[in-house]
């Protein structure tokens, strides 16, 4: 696998036409078709934001709370969804494996992209309610691409290395479902950190911020929204420490394609 | 047969393959567990290939025979880099179309339309270049009024004609074939066999698995054949086609059939008799085969037969005792027999092979088999290139007078 051939233009190709299949595939039979991709975030946003913002009364006297918990649950719908599917795809694509040579990871890429396209289309419903909210923007806004980017390859690897355990132990999706479940909680998506350090400790909230997908999300929102939020690098003096989230995703990375060369070759007769 | 001086484009050496299978189906973290908890074999290792070695030069039309789980379709999953192998080698020279089955990745929810773009990309096609080709496609799968249909409407015979119209124009040096030749019907088999016979001219390289024998000494040049993992039989067209016909006659249930035989290739049958002298007689009217035997131990009453194949290895017509009800006597040993065949000369001109059996009443077992026991050509007036040409007797035009009413 030379780095070179990744994206020959067969693969690139490959990519393209299977990412277009699974887009036409997923919204096939709805009347509202591609929106359904904006309205589930939105969905999902408006029970949180009743229930926890106005209800419960989280983030008050946070700037922007609205805003912020709207970019928060577009990146985790993000995560959710290009982990998830990612780590069905050889599976899903059993098919082809059987009976065609073509690289692995196109499927897994094909998986995530899909699911990055759709991030695109929402935030481009999250730049307008960015606007709509007049957000001060600043020059960091720029720097959100990179953060997506980040994002993007931290979902790929856990995607790849749970793809290659699901061809042989189908439990790590129900696995994977709970993690995601307790990992939304422990990620300050539908609470602002400021919460935990108040009513709980500081030390607890450092440690929140050490996961990666969290130092993500706050750098976002530090980047569009406002540059008071808390972010991991701020928060953690540090730098060694502060470091952390980036080397999980690092190690994440090196153990999913250690992972990925050794079994896929097997993936055919797996599948 | 092969052009030996033509350079081998796949060089297959001793390669072996094994499945593991599970024997309690584990696919789940609890059994993992308990396995490591309670370490019991948990599968076992199924031989799929085992020391396998053949080599595909140039220009040829490859086949490789076998019944079901003989390890063929592993054989060729592995040229096309499905599976890999555990030992041995495989060297291919040369791009690949790495299709082995038609149709991989159709989707029944697309149309035909997409899924003529999709299976494209498989095949190393970009939108642009499907789009040039598109029209076609559609051409030659005459599919036209269906495109727009969504792909679970389509009959299966029409969804291979599709999928062919698409692999088709894969521009590879080689191309991997498995059981195409199945479906379709009259007119569109024609189509295949076209383009078959346009990729021999085009001296590309083909792999045919199939158990379709009358494909295979069709179009193939050479021929292997694999059981429970190795090959069994390879080169001549018609000899790795009777091998394996050979195996639906005796059967497994007779293992000790082949003991003693005469392997050379041209002759099989475990010798209990033998045909000694054969001679073919060719008239403008007629064709008299003679055949005598001898039988080496004292048999039942035998059932004798014949075969004539074409240049191609087509049979084109065969006889045997039970066919033409005659009865055979029992016989004793070193005690001889003749028979003559007689029928009219209805082949076309050309050159032909006799082939000579004898077998036990029920034809299980095989006292001998000799192919090419006579070459013999026939001469006749004027070409046709149809496969028989027996005098057609005709009438003399009649004609009506175009102003009555019929």
């Amino acid at each position: 696998m030379k780095l070179s051939n990744v994206f020959n233009r067969r693969n690139r190709i490959l990519l393209r036409e299977l990412v277009v299949t699974d887009f036409k595939l997923r919204y096939q039979g709805s009347v509202l078709g591609y929106l359904w991709s904006l309205l589930r975030p939105l969905l999902f946003f408006t029970i949180l934001y009743v229930v926890f913002v106005r209800f419960l009364r989280f983030g008050e006297g946070v700037e922007h709370f609205a805003v912020s918990l709207l970019l928060g649950i577009v990146l985790w719908t993000f995560f959710v969804e290009a982990t998830t599917q990612g780590m069905q795809a050889i599976v899903a694509r059993g098919d082809l494996i059987r009976k065609i040579y073509f690289p692995k990871y196109i499927i897994i890429m094909s998986a995530t992209v899909s699911a990055l396209i759709n991030l695109c289309f929402n935030m481009v419903v999250v730049l307008f309610f960015i606007f709509l909210n007049g957000v001060d923007l600043t020059a960091t806004i720029l720097l959100v691409p990179l953060n997506i980017l980040q994002l993007y390859l931290l979902a790929l690897a856990i995607a790849t290395g749970l793809a290659v355990l699901f061809v042989k132990y189908r439990d790590i999706s129900h696995l994977w479902e709970v993690f995601l479940q307790g990992l939304f909680y422990a990620t300050p998506i539908l609470y602002p950190i400021s919460i935990v350090i108040d009513n709980t400790s500081e030390t607890v909230a450092k440690i929140l911020m050490l996961n990666p997908v969290a130092e993500i999300i706050q750098t976002t929102r530090y980047n569009a929204i406002s540059h008071d939020t808390i972010t991991t690098t701020s928060f953690i003096d540090n730098p060694f420490i502060a470091s952390i989230p980036y080397i999980v995703t690092v190690g994440i990375a090196i153990w999913a394609v250690y992972l990925f060369k050794k079994q896929q070759r097997y993936f055919a007769e797996n599948v | 047969m092969a052009d030996k001086h033509n350079k081998a484009i796949i060089e297959v050496k001793n390669i072996k393959k094994s499945f593991r299978i599970p024997l309690d189906k584990k696919s789940g973290i609890k059994q993992a567990v308990t396995s490591l908890l309670k370490p019991k074999k948990g599968f076992r290792d199924f031989v799929a290939l085992n020391g396998v070695s053949f080599d595909i030069f140039e220009g040829e039309f490859f086949g490789i025979v076998g019944r079901n789980g003989s390890g063929k379709s592993t054989l060729l999953k592995m040229l096309a880099g499905v599976y890999t192998q555990d030992e041995g080698s495989i060297n291919v020279k040369g791009s690949l179309t790495p299709f082995i089955e038609l149709g991989v990745g159709f989707n029944p929810e697309l149309s035909g339309k997409e899924n003529v773009f999709l299976n494209g990309a498989l095949l190393g096609f970009s939108h642009q270049e499907m789009e040039a080709m598109y029209n076609d496609i559609v051409d030659f799968a005459e599919l036209h009024d269906f495109m727009e249909e969504r792909l679970k409407n389509y009959s299966s015979g029409m969804q291979v004609r599709l999928a062919f119209s698409i692999a088709i124009r894969a521009q590879t040096d080689i191309l991997l074939l498995d059981e195409v030749l199945a479906v379709g019907d009259m007119a569109f088999q024609k189509k295949c066999f076209d383009y078959f016979m346009q990729l021999k001219s085009e001296k590309r390289t083909v792999v045919l698995v199939t158990h379709d024998m009358s494909a295979v000494r069709q179009y193939c040049d050479r021929a292997i054949m694999i059981d429970s993992g190795k090959i069994v039989e390879s080169g001549r067209v018609e000899k790795v086609a009777q091998r394996y016909q050979r195996l639906f006659s005796d059967g497994p249930s007779q293992p000790t059939d082949d003991t003693g035989s005469d392997e050379d290739g041209d002759r099989w049958g475990n010798r209990k008799m033998l045909a000694q002298h054969t001679k073919v007689k060719v008239t403008p009217s007629n064709i008299k085969v003679d055949v005598t035997y001898m039988a080496n131990e004292a048999l039942p009453a035998p059932v004798l037969g014949f075969n004539i194949y074409n240049s191609h290895g087509m049979n084109m017509l065969e006889g045997n005792t039970i066919r033409t009800k005659v009865k055979t006597k029992n016989l004793a040993k070193n005690e001889g027999l003749s028979i003559s065949w007689e029928f009219p000369n209805t082949l076309a001109a050309g050159t032909y092979s006799l082939s000579v059996s004898c077998c036990d009443s029920s034809a299980t077992e095989y006292y001998d088999w000799l192919n090419n026991a006579k070459e013999f050509t026939i001469e006749k007036d004027g070409n046709t290139a149809a496969l028989i040409d027996p005098e057609i007797k005709v009438s003399k035009p009649k004609y009506k007078n175009g102003n009555q009413e019929s």
